[in-house]
């Protein structure tokens, strides 16, 4: 039976169901027992679990990351909450030195199977160093996984697979889509690492994103059908490992693609996309492959200027014309 | 200005003395890291050890002394100049050797090296090459036995350079919030690197690096840790608190590094005579002496001991040298525990 969840109860029930599953499962961060949560998202897990099992921490990002990476190592498998990704940088070593590279220079003796989680990427009028998108920088190392989800089905299945993944996982989620709703069945399920989702079907142009920017690219397809372009809308839900395979094969069918990624332009995941696509499906590309990114630029405070720097479905829809050589 | 001098106290008395099997073990594990050392620090030279070599000849007291005051299955968790402390807990000399050479059989299959020796049989959760980094792990080891409810301590060492990371702070604020069963031990071998302590730390000159406990409540220590008796009683202390659930414990083991930070270091930053003075102090001498007088030992038992571990250290280098490298498809193995990496493929 489907029921209508927002996003943060789809999030905390898929914490919840491992945490009654697996007794080594436990979640920690700031604000998430006694505040429930600096956006609710953990509501109701500090009564549920107690404070053994719902830890709130000190503001110490790279501290309680640390924490986590030696509990992992030491057989347990900790959610870490980031209050955002942004703060989560202070903890960067511990992601990246740590977490990343811990199998690989134990040559494969100490597991470390854990989850960072929070909100990530632009949400608002918050400046410079409460917008940024992290999923190409996370998705450069080599040992960490990604996963960055649009929909509340998405998120409750991919959290429920982090947290059961033996490898460290990072979860990217946004304040934006807290409150977005969507059907989350009653019945327990799993969606697969590591697998993208064709959100739209259709035949004239390919169009990729993930997370918040899915839900502006299905507004653009929206917008083209109008003008009799048929977009297929491809969410990637996890950035690393890529699933390039359900790209290649829209990309075979379409011969145009498009990708909207909130990451900056240089050296992002459309960067890589795009790489894959021109070796992959060289032969198939009638039109040289466009991104539409953030700009380049620090994330501005000024509403006029946010608008100029935030991908807009007026950007996507100007693309994807280009790349099919209408006039615009 | 001369590193600080660590007070010489007069030799244990003898009347407080250990069994004389533990004087035997103490001096074994002793004379086993010196003389690795010593061998690793001559393949370095011959080229067959590459890399950076942090060696620990001078510190073997803390080593020694620390593990044998605490069982088999607490965790152990070490920084960089991790040989000592892993050969210590148990790790053969052959895995310790085959690391060193970057032979498949090394501990970490070759694919750690010095810096980063593990070993899961020991509890040896491994040498950690960003200062400070495993200070925090540590503490998440301790916290993993306190979620169990098991009653094992675990052991996070780290260097006088970590005293100045802001994640030692982060930690003991967390560690002694949260009663974690850890024993935080800093090897103060006076130096971070080619800066001398009483040029990087304040605390140095507010009465000592053990100091950085105090304000959280952490009981805290200041050891001679050139003498095994005396840091082997601090950690029997120490874990003993932890491990009743008392929460952590800080001790600061003075001791000294013989050779420079690694093997780029001439150590033209200190005087000739400092390095002589501690050496004239030597910890292995030290118990060597504390072992005849207490008739514990002849010259000869002694010597015999010396033989059979150059044996050994021997018989560890042969095998290093004659073991293969690894196999390329090591290269992409324990990238991810997920089976079929790389999960794309180039070509």
């Amino acid at each position: 039976m489907p029921r209508i969840l927002q996003m943060r109860e789809a999030i905390r029930e898929a914490m919840i169901e491992e945490m009654e599953r697996d007794e080594r499962v436990f979640l920690m961060g700031e604000e998430v027992g006694y505040y429930h949560g600096a956006y609710k998202v953990s509501e109701g897990m500090l009564e549920r679990f107690g404070p053994t099992r719902v830890i709130d921490t000190p503001i110490s990002e790279l501290g309680f990351a640390g924490i986590g990476v030696g509990a992992a190592m030491n057989g347990l498998r900790p959610i870490v909450e980031f209050m955002t990704w942004n703060f989560a940088l202070l903890a960067a070593d511990q992601i990246i030195n740590s977490a990343a590279k811990i199998l690989y220079m134990s040559g494969g003796q100490f597991r470390v199977p854990i989850v960072f989680r929070g909100p990530n990427g632009y949400a608002g009028q918050l400046a410079a160093t409460h917008s940024q998108a992290f999923e190409a920088f996370y998705a450069h190392v080599p040992g960490l996984k990604v996963v960055s989800p649009a929909t509340p089905y998405d998120a409750k299945g991919l959290l429920k697979s982090a947290i059961r993944d033996d490898d460290p996982v990072l979860f990217l989620e946004s304040e934006l889509l807290y409150s977005l709703k969507g059907e989350v069945p009653e019945e327990e399920y799993l969606i697969p690492i590591g697998k993208a989702d064709v959100k739209r079907p259709g035949k004239d142009v390919t169009l990729v994103s993930f997370n918040k920017l899915l839900h502006v690219t299905m507004d653009a397809a929206k917008e083209l059908e109008k003008e009799g372009i048929d977009a297929e809308v491809i969410d990637l839900r996890t950035i690393r490992p890529l699933d390039i395979e359900t790209i290649i094969q829209s990309v075979k069918k379409t011969n145009r693609i498009v990708i909207v990624d909130e990451t900056w332009p240089y050296m992002s995941v459309a960067s890589e996309i795009t790489y894959q696509v021109q070796k992959f499906a060289f032969d198939y590309l009638d039109a040289p492959v466009r991104r539409v990114n953030c700009t380049d630029t620090p994330a501005p405070y000024a509403p006029n200027l946010l608008k100029e720097y935030f991908p807009s479905v007026e950007k996507v829809v100007r693309a994807v014309k280009e790349v099919m050589y209408y006039t615009i | 200005m001369r590193a600080e001098p660590i007070a010489e106290e007069a030799l244990t008395k003898d009347t407080e003395t250990f069994p004389r099997e533990l004087y035997w073990r103490w001096l074994e594990i002793m004379l086993r890291i010196r003389l690795f050392e010593d061998a690793s620090y001559q393949a370095y030279l011959q080229g067959k050890i590459r890399g950076f070599l942090h060696l620990y000849n001078g510190e073997e007291a803390v080593a020694a002394g620390t593990v044998t005051a605490v069982r088999e299955d607490d965790p152990i968790i070490s920084a960089y100049r991790d040989h000592g402390i892993a050969l210590a807990r148990g790790m053969s000399t052959r895995a310790a050797m085959a690391e060193l050479f970057g032979k498949v059989t090394g501990c970490s299959k070759g694919k750690g090296g010095s810096m980063h020796f593990f070993d899961r049989e020991h509890n040896m959760f491994g040498g950690f090459a960003i200062v400070g980094s495993q200070i925090a792990i540590g503490a998440g080891i301790a916290f993993a036995e306190k979620y169990r409810k098991s009653d094992r301590v675990c052991i996070t060492f780290f260097g006088d350079g970590a005293i100045n990371q802001g994640i030692l702070l982060e930690t003991l604020n967390m560690a002694k919030l949260w009663s974690l069963p850890v024993v935080f031990i800093c090897e103060n071998n006076q130096y971070a690197m080619g800066t001398a302590v009483w040029r990087s730390s304040a605390l140095h000159h507010a009465g000592g690096l053990y100091r950085i406990a105090e304000p959280f409540g952490i009981p805290t220590e200041a050891i001679y840790g050139m003498d095994v008796e005396e840091v082997h009683r601090a950690v029997s202390r120490a874990a003993a608190h932890a491990r009743s659930g008392y929460g952590p414990y800080f001790l600061e083991m003075r001791t000294y590094r013989y050779r420079g930070h690694s093997m780029s270091d001439p150590g033209k930053y200190r005087p000739r005579e400092e390095l002589d003075d501690f050496r004239a102090r030597d910890p292995i001498e030290r118990l060597r002496q504390r072992m005849l007088r207490l008739g514990y030992a002849t010259p000869e038992e002694l010597d015999n001991l010396e033989k059979k571990i150059e044996a050994e250290i021997d018989d560890a280098l042969e095998f290093a040298e004659s073991s293969p490298y690894p196999p390329p498809e090591e290269l992409w193995r324990d990238v991810y525990v997920q089976e079929n990496y790389p999960f794309w493929k180039e070509e």
